[in-house]
């Protein structure tokens, strides 16, 4: 990492570096806690770099105005935080059914409803189980660190581009809010791709046509057909995860973005204790690494997701597993962020050993909890 | 002779799936001509809504993008901002601008974006079978108002241009009645004058055309041009609300 | 001298061409088209001045002007 590129900078910031990094032409944003940053440095970082901003009246106005720049062959953007996202749901549907390319940012927040500015996981169904109508699929990336979430920018608006669909960054408050260094190293290769379907005036061509609406339902289902086979070659070709000490491991894991890194923790403290556990990190959450859970279920491993929710993700996991193994669940709600004394304490459950308290409570955990 | 109306090239040859003596055609008609006679077919691209209208990417030999519910404001302006020397209009009926769409035609108003809005009132949700919008008259029936527009219950209707021009965004708003043979005149005279804003970049502008609903209001086409004469022009008077 | 030409299979018989003839040169049809209307005809070609209007009101822009 050169001096010259490393910074120390909240997630939310590496978002807006990661978009510059991308050449995404313009992002339409905001305010909603906890991505502030996210409008606030783009409104001078995007006309800096000569691309555009806009503060929209609404999220709804802001994935509209997404729809009309990628219609106009544009790499365009737009962020924001659960309640915001659910506005968002009518514009995403018509962006996947039009086959328009974007990248949409989800800060998850503690809901359900108003909710809370905690961390939260329980927009999973909404990402990837389609919180629009319509049968579609967003291509989602989760991000851990401040640097995967630079990263991912350029990695979406690739995956947008070769997939002419939606891409979601579905991220947290704590991976949004927390300050890592970060290589802005801006190595990406940029692939050009070609949009003859954009509409951006009609010189020397037909004119486009860019439309949701197919009244004859053969059309529509042929649409529907198409658009599935983009998501079977994601699934065969862009499938992203994580292991860590997972080659022996009795008890997976398994969870993406904060949880997971609390998780790495719990494998490091099971560990210390003789219990063999391992954690698989999902990357993408669609396309789902059905196939590694699969396998490791194959082989007799136990499974145990951990998800800032009453549990979304488990149920991928247990289709994935497919009743060969036993797949167990914690969770915390509304912005509760789970500790690794909790999560360790029912690992220790299902190795047979007896929970500890935490001379420290639920905060100022230490890294080994005191026997009870 | 020669030939001194025709066909113009801004539509193509589909046949209008509009009832007979809709006006919505007759608009298309009169923006795919300013097409033609500012030679910008190539250069525009237009934002249809969820209406009657929203098959106008039939219609139009322009590269069109078919816009959610009230959304074609915020869908023009993320054109417009990524293409700004590209004629941007978005054409909306009243729910679709007037109801679900307040939010985007005020901001993209207040913006003052380079666009061009035209909008189409008749005081009617036609392509749903005819329900109250929020340009219906006091005492006019509709399907979801019966007994008429009560105030009491259904509040009063919205008077766009007024509305837009308190805001300081907007370069031209104008009212047109094309109900009469100088009606057509001044009808296409403001919507070529709302494009020709846009090219000289002086902001947003936007022409409502008080248009008819034969079908829904159970009238012969005529008699639909009338009422507009009769009952519409006293409640949305036509006229130049702002000229910047 | 002036001339219109009516495209009878786009016609909707809406009758507003009728209506908005200065000289009362259209008249309807009494025959259906294809489509199950009865079109507006071309009646009174003498008093024509190709004005037009017909042409600008007609909503299936079915008319043709010569002049």
């Amino acid at each position: 990492m050169s001096t010259m590129t490393r910074k120390l900078i909240k997630g939310n910031v590496a978002i807006c570096h990661g978009a510059l990094a991308a050449r995404c032409d313009a992002f339409f944003g905001y305010p909603i806690t906890p991505q502030n940053e996210v409008p606030e440095y783009m409104s001078w970082m995007m006309p800096d770099a000569g691309a555009v901003f806009v503060q929209a009246e609404s999220e709804v106005a802001a994935i509209n105005m997404v729809y009309g720049a990628a219609c106009a062959g544009k790499r365009a953007m737009t962020s924001s935080s659960s309640p915001g996202i659910s506005l968002k749901q009518e514009g995403i549907s018509y962006i996947a059914s039009c086959e328009l390319p974007c990248v949409i940012v989800n800060v998850q927040r503690g809901g359900p409803g108003l909710g809370n500015t905690l961390p939260g996981q329980a927009d999973y169904f909404q990402t990837v189980k389609g919180g629009g109508h319509g049968d579609y699929k967003l291509i989602t990336l989760a991000p851990w660190s401040v640097q995967e979430t630079y990263e991912f920018v350029p990695l979406a608006f690739d995956l947008a581009d070769k997939y002419r669909n939606p891409v979601m960054i579905l991220t947290d408050a704590i991976v949004g809010q927390m300050i890592e260094t970060v290589d802005l190293h801006g190595n990406f290769e940029i692939h050009e791709y070609p949009k003859p379907w954009a509409t951006n005036g009609a010189r020397g061509r037909a004119h486009n046509i860019i439309n949701s609406l197919w009244i004859a339902p053969d059309v529509m289902e042929g649409l529907n057909l198409r658009m599935q086979a983009k998501y079977a070659a994601a699934e065969q070709h862009d499938v992203r995860y994580q292991e860590y000490m997972t080659d022996d491991a009795e008890l997976l894991l398994v969870a993406y973005g904060s949880p997971a890194r609390i998780c790495r923790t719990v494998v490091d403290m099971a560990r210390d204790e003789g219990m063999k556990v391992g954690l698989l990190r999902p990357i993408t959450l669609f396309p789902y690494p059905s196939k590694p859970i699969a396998e490791y279920a194959a082989s007799g491993r136990r499974f145990m997701v951990v998800e800032m929710s009453h549990g979304q993700m488990v149920e991928d996991v247990r289709l994935a597993v497919n009743g060969a193994a036993d797949v167990t669940f914690h969770g915390r709600r509304g912005g509760a962020v789970p500790t690794p004394t909790e999560i360790l304490n029912q690992v220790r459950a299902m190795f047979g050993k007896p929970p500890v308290v935490s001379h420290y409570g639920s905060s100022g955990e230490t890294r080994k909890g005191m026997p009870a | 002779m020669q030939k001194v109306f025709e066909r113009p090239k801004g539509l193509t040859d589909t046949e209008f799936a509009y009832c007979a003596g809709c006006m919505h055609s007759v608009v298309h008609r009169m923006i795919a001509e300013t097409m033609d006679e500012l030679d910008i077919i190539h250069n525009t691209i237009g934002v249809c809504p969820v209406g009657c209208s929203v098959f106008m990417y039939e219609y139009m030999a322009c590269d069109i993008i078919e816009a959610a519910h009230g959304r074609a404001p915020a869908v023009a302006t993320g054109v417009k901002r990524v293409l700004p020397d590209r004629v941007v209009f978005s054409y909306q009926g009243d729910g679709d601008l007037a109801s679900i769409g307040t939010a985007e035609i005020v901001h993209a108003a207040a913006r003052g974006e380079n666009i061009t809005v035209i909008f189409i009132n008749n005081t009617t949700y036609g392509m749903t079978g005819g329900q109250m919008a929020p340009t219906t008259l006091i005492g006019q029936k509709s399907t979801t108002c019966p007994s008429g527009r009560d105030p009491a219950t259904a509040g009063y209707p919205i008077k766009v241009c007024e509305l837009l021009a308190t805001l300081d965004g907007p370069s031209y708003l104008e009212r047109v009645a094309p109900t009469s043979p100088a009606g057509l005149v001044k009808t296409k005279k403001a919507i070529k004058r709302a494009f020709e804003q846009q090219i000289q970049g002086k902001g947003f502008s936007l022409v409502e055309v008080l248009s008819n609903c034969p079908q829904q209001w159970k009238m012969k086409p005529i008699d639909s041009l009338k009422w507009i004469d009769e009952h519409m022009t006293a409640v949305f008077p036509p006229g130049v609300f702002l000229d910047r | 001298m002036a001339a219109i030409k009516i495209d009878r299979e786009r016609c909707k018989g809406c009758e507003l061409c009728v209506h908005f003839c200065p000289k009362g040169c259209i008249t309807m049809e009494d025959s259906f088209n294809s489509k199950g209307y009865r079109p507006s005809c071309f009646v009174k070609r003498d008093e024509c001045s190709g004005c037009a209007v017909c042409a600008g009101i007609c909503p299936d822009v079915a008319i043709e002007v010569w002049r």
